[in-house]
């Protein structure tokens, strides 16, 4: 085997938390992008900012402040634990959702510019043609801007995929739980096993770019006849 | 009493303000008529539900649309609304945009593979299609349409919905004239077949002359003249700047073919008037356009012109035109009202004065 067993457990995990935080996220953006691009509030400008927050934040302030939030003396944390659900730091849903703030800017942005994108025209037209509002959401907006959302949705994934500081600050490395690609590399690397480093890290990066491959050789954009 | 449209609105933005209050009648074609930042696009989304006036009252056929208390969003007001670039929409065929306002007006409960026949609908998809002579392309996309198609889709599309008023902002304004000659007629069509009231915006003083039976003039925001449209058309006390366009609109009849000379009789206001032949049938109902440039006055009828018609007329009264060098006459032809233009000299030397028998001549008539 070229890959060893631990190699496809976190390979396996990795593509499980970015499928699931990618749909989460389906669900969570782009209500916020549609409101992010529709509103004229002045609470555009703030909402605005911190959800590009995580673009910029180091990743270990970010999964500090999510550990203390979730841990067992955080507002999260006695929540999930008064539901009866635990704690979520270092088991698998508290991968996700870590990763669901860690990304989120990567689904919101481009599916709020494709939002804009559209203009109030079209908007408009289907108003006059007995559209309610949740009605034009779904037979107007989302299918002309389906090109933006297929992109956030293939940024989210990969991002995903390419996070490790928060992971490590909220994961923690357990096997089969929480130790996902990348900090597998980084066991391999402290344990100085440079060839198995060597074939994830491949692996990965083969993947980011066939991924970047698609998002530029298929340019929703231009799909004239 | 007649159906009729009560608007009363008042819109404030940085550097625009509209203010009405109006009454018009809902029937026939009315034209929101002035320049481009006169308001008319603005009153007519108002009206569409498109614009919220934070003051505003407006009530269809004695249905309210917008108080103080009530608001009934766009997407529930019986409207059709074509606007000025076709907006159809570009991820479904031609079909599929007709087919979507047409799916959602329909009463819920009715089975859709129904004919017709069996709604209260007094407008059909079918119908539609058919009298904007659509059917060739309910299979194409709307990016594969040329512009005049475009538009006609859009106009299919608004009739579809079945509506009971008909909202247009300017469907001709984005064409070029080859187009706007292609897409009138069927705009007469809906004028002469449709019984719903048609709202129709625009600038352009031939569309409004060919189309309209009522006519509101705005400027700035405000409602400057509204009435029927020759007698708005003809009124001297107005600062209508419609320069070398000033004249009036009659209906007539096709009476007479005159072959040898390619001419036309038409029976217009008690009289009779030559005109090219546009080859309309005898006993067809037309509207004539009479420029107020093109009639001039005499005080004896001449016969020795080369203009064929001379009708005697009477003067109602005088107005200022554009230029001071020249005035405009209100006359009375046989009952009707006819605009001449003349010089402010030669008023002076026939001694034009009101109630004076005069004789116009008329030197084109156009057959719209």
């Amino acid at each position: 085997m070229w890959l060893t067993e631990t190699d496809l457990e976190a390979i396996w995990l990795t593509l499980r938390v970015a499928t699931v935080t990618t749909l989460i996220l389906f669900a969570v953006g782009t209500p916020v992008a549609w409101w992010l691009a529709r509103t004229r509030s002045r609470w555009k400008g703030p909402i605005g900012a911190v959800v590009a927050l995580p673009l910029v934040l180091p990743p270990s302030v970010l999964g500090f402040y999510l550990l203390v939030a979730m841990g067992p003396n955080g507002p999260v944390g006695q929540l999930t634990e008064r539901l009866g659900i635990g704690l979520l730091p270092f088991t698998f849903w508290g991968l996700v959702v870590a990763s669901v703030f860690y990304s989120f800017p990567f689904m919101v942005q481009p599916v709020q510019n494709a939002f804009e994108a559209i203009g109030d025209r079209p908007l408009e037209a289907a108003a006059t043609l007995r559209a309610s509002p949740l009605d034009r959401f779904f037979s107007v907006a989302l299918p002309l801007s389906l090109p933006g959302l297929i992109t956030a949705g293939i940024l989210t994934f990969a991002h995903t995929v390419g996070e490790f500081g928060v992971v490590l600050m909220i994961g923690g490395n357990i096997p089969g739980v929480t130790r996902v690609a990348s900090v597998q590399i980084y066991d391999y690397v402290e344990a100085l096993e440079y060839a198995n480093a060597h074939r994830l890290a491949a692996v990965m990066l083969v993947f980011s770019f066939l991924v970047l491959l698609i998002l530029y050789v298929w340019n929703p954009g231009g799909k004239k006849r | 009493m007649l159906p009729q449209i009560e608007a009363r609105f008042r819109v404030d933005w940085p550097g625009f303000t509209l203010a009405l209050d109006e009454r018009f009648p809902a029937r026939g074609v009315t034209a929101l008529f002035g320049h481009s930042g006169s308001g008319k696009t603005t009153l007519l989304r108002c009206i569409a539900g498109l614009e919220r006036a934070a003051q505003g009252y407006l009530s269809v056929d004695g249905e309210v649309w917008q108080d103080a208390k009530t608001w009934v969003p766009t997407h529930r007001r019986p409207i059709g609304y074509v606007f000025q670039e076709a907006s159809l929409f570009p991820h479904l065929t031609v079909l599929g945009n007709l087919r979507y306002g047409q799916r959602r007006s329909q009463p819920k409960g009715r089975a859709k593979e129904q004919g017709p026949e069996t709604g209260q609908a007094t407008f059909s998809l079918e119908q539609a299609i058919e009298l904007l002579g659509i059917g060739h392309l309910l299979a194409r996309r709307p990016a594969a349409l040329s512009g005049g198609e475009r538009q006609r889709v859009g106009m299919a599309r608004a009739l579809a919905v079945d509506p009971r008023m008909l909202l247009m902002d300017e469907p001709l304004a984005a064409l070029d004239l080859k187009r706007k000659q292609e897409i009138l007629p069927y705009l007469e069509r809906l004028h002469d077949e449709l019984d719903i009231p048609v709202i129709y915006v625009s600038h352009s003083p031939d569309e409004v002359a060919r189309l309209a039976d009522h006519i509101l003039v705005m400027d700035a925001g405000r409602v400057l003249a509204s009435g029927p449209l020759n007698e708005t058309l003809s009124r001297l006390d107005l600062p209508i700047r419609l320069g070398e366009d000033a004249g009036v609109v009659l209906d007539g009849r096709v009476a007479e073919r005159d072959a040898r000379w390619h001419l036309l009789r038409v029976a217009c206001c008690g009289a009779s008037l030559w005109t090219r032949d546009t080859g309309a049938e005898i006993g067809a109902h037309v509207r004539l356009r009479i420029l107020a440039r093109d009639v001039s006055l005499t005080r004896e009828p001449s016969h020795e012109s080369s203009i064929q018609n001379t009708l005697p007329a009477k003067v109602l009264s005088l107005g200022d035109d554009s230029h001071p060098a020249l005035r405009l006459v209100k006359l009375e032809v046989s009952g009707s009202t006819v605009l001449a233009r003349v010089t402010r000299r030669s008023a002076e030397l026939l001694g034009l004065e009101p109630e004076q028998s005069v004789y116009a001549q008329i030197k084109a008539v156009a057959l719209l």
